[in-house]
């Protein structure tokens, strides 16, 4: 997280984080687990006049920034969802305001439901695997004449079946569309899947012949391959800062445990063995709040080197937080794989975010190949 | 006392105008780096001759940054430096990537000894160095480790005597990186064995260019010879230069292992960032892949990604404590924590490089390009996790200053050190 916030941006934190605190505590967190939409609406509208919902829109829009850097400002509210394992779409409301606002003259009534909290929006970008067990059609947009018709399969989508509305990222020929589609047109159907994240609602959705009217474009038919690229740095800006949250969770409650438990006679924490394994996790930790608020920054101000740096804090952030999450829940021992203990309700957020918008090794490849055309260039 | 230079800075042009000062000066007056510098690990220096050449064409280099004013941009202007914010020495850094630049000036002539004469120096003995140091007449080495301790640089055991108005010392220090070629040294001594260790230590300057300083050179198994020994027998050493107070050497001590740690981030040192060969190892492991012939597989990709996402790593949470110390939102003690990841990080990078050349790392020809010497790269690779402090020193700081875990149970607490047990010494 931030280590050098502005006091507006330290005050929005903290009031997040006491309206969490107070909100989706711990026990309501594990309750939350038998609940088929993991969030109440009003929760949801509280947060949004926090400002949960308009850091990524223009204030001639309804939305606006603490800092003048929304998205970093955003990365405040991101770790404090880790942090607590909260509930709400915060992640996939955010990428697709975002997208519409930059055309909201024509989304107008959509993006003020969102930033006020009356709606929330999911986005369908990922598709089952050619080749996989769940392989199916991919996403086809095409226009009909005055309507636009979506066709395929998307998942897994996050709060896909709690959205009001879904942007889903497919294809017109060659090129990338975006288009928003109510969850209750004609033709969507909405399969829940289970998640390893007991607040968060998954599902597969597929898209059976559903047509909309052309206003449902968001930007030009074809020519959408830019704004997803961009969606999806947020997406994994915001995803890395929820991680961290979660992390930093995960790493103070084993601390706190290694000085309250004493074996054989002295508590945890003098072990060498073990405090030598504190410090690996202590600088991986910080390692990852580091880069998590340098991609997060580099983003923000659209720096040449945005690319580079988001996928080393999702690479990073992936591959050491898992490690750090599974030293800890071996720090603790039995009670670590309970479900009574707190620990996985952090560890649930890390993991589902490692698999989410590419893994480690993913980004590791895309890192070599950004570096390659650079050395060439 | 931190990082950061005083806010009576002396800005008289903006930050733009200075970039574009120091990037006209760099590109009229240094040489495009070599792209062969500077890659692997303590590789085999050239010739003794080569090598004092190069060290004085450090020394002009580091003479024409000072009469140009870019050299000590965030040193006080009354010791000859500039007194910039340190801004303006990040900016010089970025204008520097992909230049030749005084490296073998930077540590530890300008950090940590610079640095700590800054802090503990009297107004006399500043005014005689630090201007001598900006100008590349001085330079300076660090007399800290001892055959005999290991990481225990508490347990020093070279020892100075009072003798009227000066100091008689005799001891030896080893692990002095060229000393050889070096002018003075900052020395830590006992002068008290009748204390707890901590407290029976003194800091002194010393002049390495002299008859009872004799300096031995160490050869690494790699077949560097940049490190040293040095005996000092009988070195006479004036009050006038000791740094610090009598006995409390240990003072001085810890804010130097701390401007040691932090160099890469201090504001007293001129280090090219971004993406020449000196910030970055990427150009480096590229070439190997490449000449290795294994650019195309997705194994080696793999590696190249996993490389370039430590680096960067790395170099965020360096920033990270670098502004934590300075905003006092970090204790000193966070220092520990860019070491440790510095020390992990590098030493992976070493084998990611030996990854790529299969067999060929280990019996290789000249004409192997950046393959040959992959080998002795890794079985040097634990000098990341030695050098400057080994990363178990790091782990017990982090463990019990950082997150205040019961320390180790000492063996020579409030004893006096004379009666320590200690290593036999060494033959």
């Amino acid at each position: 997280m931030l280590l050098d916030p502005s006091p507006d941006q330290e005050f929005f934190r903290e009031t997040t984080a006491r309206f969490l605190a107070e909100k989706v505590p711990p026990d309501e967190v594990r309750r939350l687990r038998d609940d088929p939409n993991g969030f109440a609406p009003d929760y949801w509208r509280a947060g949004a006049e926090l400002g949960w919902t308009g850091l990524l829109v223009d204030e001639d829009l309804g939305g606006g920034s603490l800092s003048g850097l929304g998205l970093v400002d955003l990365t405040l509210t991101a770790h404090e969802f880790g942090r607590r394992a909260a509930p709400g779409p915060l992640c996939p409301t955010n990428v697709v305001a975002e997208m519409l606002g930059r055309y909201g003259h024509d989304h107008r009534e959509t993006l003020s439901s969102l930033v006020a909290g009356r709606a929330t929006a999911a986005w369908c970008v990922d598709e089952p695997r050619t080749g996989s067990r769940t392989a199916a059609a991919p996403v086809d947009i095409r226009i009909d004449g005055d309507e636009v018709v979506v066709n395929g399969t998307k998942r897994p989508v996050e709060a896909g079946g709690t959205a009001d509305v879904l942007l889903v990222t497919g294809r017109t020929g060659q090129g990338a569309t975006n288009a928003l589609v109510p969850r209750q047109a004609g033709g969507v159907t909405v399969t829940p899947l289970r998640s390893i994240d007991v607040t968060r609602r998954y599902a597969a959705i597929d898209f059976d012949e559903v047509r909309l009217p052309l206003t449902s474009l968001v930007g030009e038919a074809g020519g959408g391959a830019d704004d997803a690229t961009r969606a999806r740095r947020t997406a994994i800006v915001v995803s890395c800062a929820e991680s961290v949250g979660a992390l930093q969770a995960v790493f103070d409650l084993t601390v706190a445990w290694a000085f309250d438990r004493y074996s054989f006679g002295r508590p945890l924490a003098s072990y060498q063995e073990l405090k030598h394994r504190f410090a690996d996790m202590k600088t991986s930790l910080e390692g990852s709040h580091a880069i998590a608020d340098r991609a997060a920054g580099a983003v923000a101000t659209a720096s040449s080197d945005a690319d580079e740096l988001v996928c080393a804090a999702k690479a990073y952030i992936g591959q050491y937080g898992s490690e750090l999450v599974q030293d800890c829940i071996q720090i603790h021992g039995g009670i670590g794989v309970t479900y009574e203990h707190d620990l996985h309700l952090y560890a649930r957020r890390a993991a589902a975010n490692r698999s989410g918008f590419g893994t480690p090794a993913e980004h590791r490849a895309r890192l070599a190949d950004i570096v390659e055309l650079r050395e060439a260039s | 006392m931190t990082l950061e230079t005083s806010d009576r800075a002396h800005v008289t042009e903006t930050l733009d105008e200075f970039r574009a000062r120091a990037r006209a000066w760099i590109e009229s007056n240094l040489e495009r780096s070599d792209s062969s510098a500077y890659v692997g690990v303590l590789r085999p220096e050239a010739s003794d001759e080569e090598e004092l050449a190069l060290v004085q064409r450090e020394r002009d280099i580091q003479r024409a940054m000072f009469d140009a004013g870019f050299a000590g941009i965030c040193f006080p202007r009354e010791y000859g430096g500039q007194e910039l914010p340190r801004a303006y020495q990040r900016v010089f850094d970025e204008e520097l990537a992909g230049y030749e630049y005084p490296s073998r000036l930077q540590v530890p002539t300008f950090v940590p000894c610079a640095a700590v004469l800054l802090e503990f120096g009297t107004e006399e003995q500043k005014r005689r160095h630090i201007p001598a140091i900006l100008k590349g007449e001085e330079l300076w080495m660090q007399m800290l480790s001892e055959p005999s301790g290991g990481s225990d640089v508490a347990a020093a055991v070279t020892t100075a005597v009072r003798d009227g108005d000066d100091w008689i010392l005799n001891g030896s220090k080893i692990w002095t990186t060229g000393a050889w070629w070096s002018d003075w040294a900052l020395c830590l001594t006992r002068t008290n064995w009748d204390v707890p260790k901590n407290r029976g230590l003194t800091v002194f300057m010393v002049p390495l260019k002299q008859p009872s300083v004799e300096v031995h050179r160490i050869e690494m198994l790699s077949g560097s010879r940049e490190f040293c020994q040095e005996f000092l027998t009988d070195v006479r050493v004036p009050d006038g230069d000791r740094l610090g107070e009598v006995d409390d050497g240990w003072t001085v001590g810890t804010r130097w292992m701390f401007h040691e740690r932090m160099y890469r981030n201090s504001p007293y040192a001129t280090i090219p960032a971004g993406t020449s060969r000196g910030a970055s190892r990427m150009p480096e492991l590229f070439a190997v892949a490449r000449d290795a012939g294994r650019l195309d597989d997705p194994l080696a990709r793999d590696l190249l990604g996993e490389a370039r996402m430590l680096e960067l790593v790395k170099q965020s949470l360096e920033q990270r404590v670098s502004t934590g110390v300075a905003t006092r939102t970090m204790s000193d003690q966070a220092a520990s924590i860019a070491r440790l990841m510095s020390g992990v990080v590098e030493s992976r990078l070493v084998t990611i490089g030996y990854e790529f050349t299969d067999a060929n790392g280990a019996a290789w020809d000249e004409a192997d390009g950046a393959v040959a010497q992959r080998g002795v790269d890794h079985l040097m690779r634990q000098v990341w996790c030695i050098a400057g402090g080994t990363t178990e020193m790091a782990r017990n700081a982090i463990s019990e200053r950082v997150l205040g875990m019961p320390r180790e149970r000492s063996h020579d607490p409030n004893i006096p050190f004379r009666d320590v047990p200690r290593s036999r010494p060494a033959t």
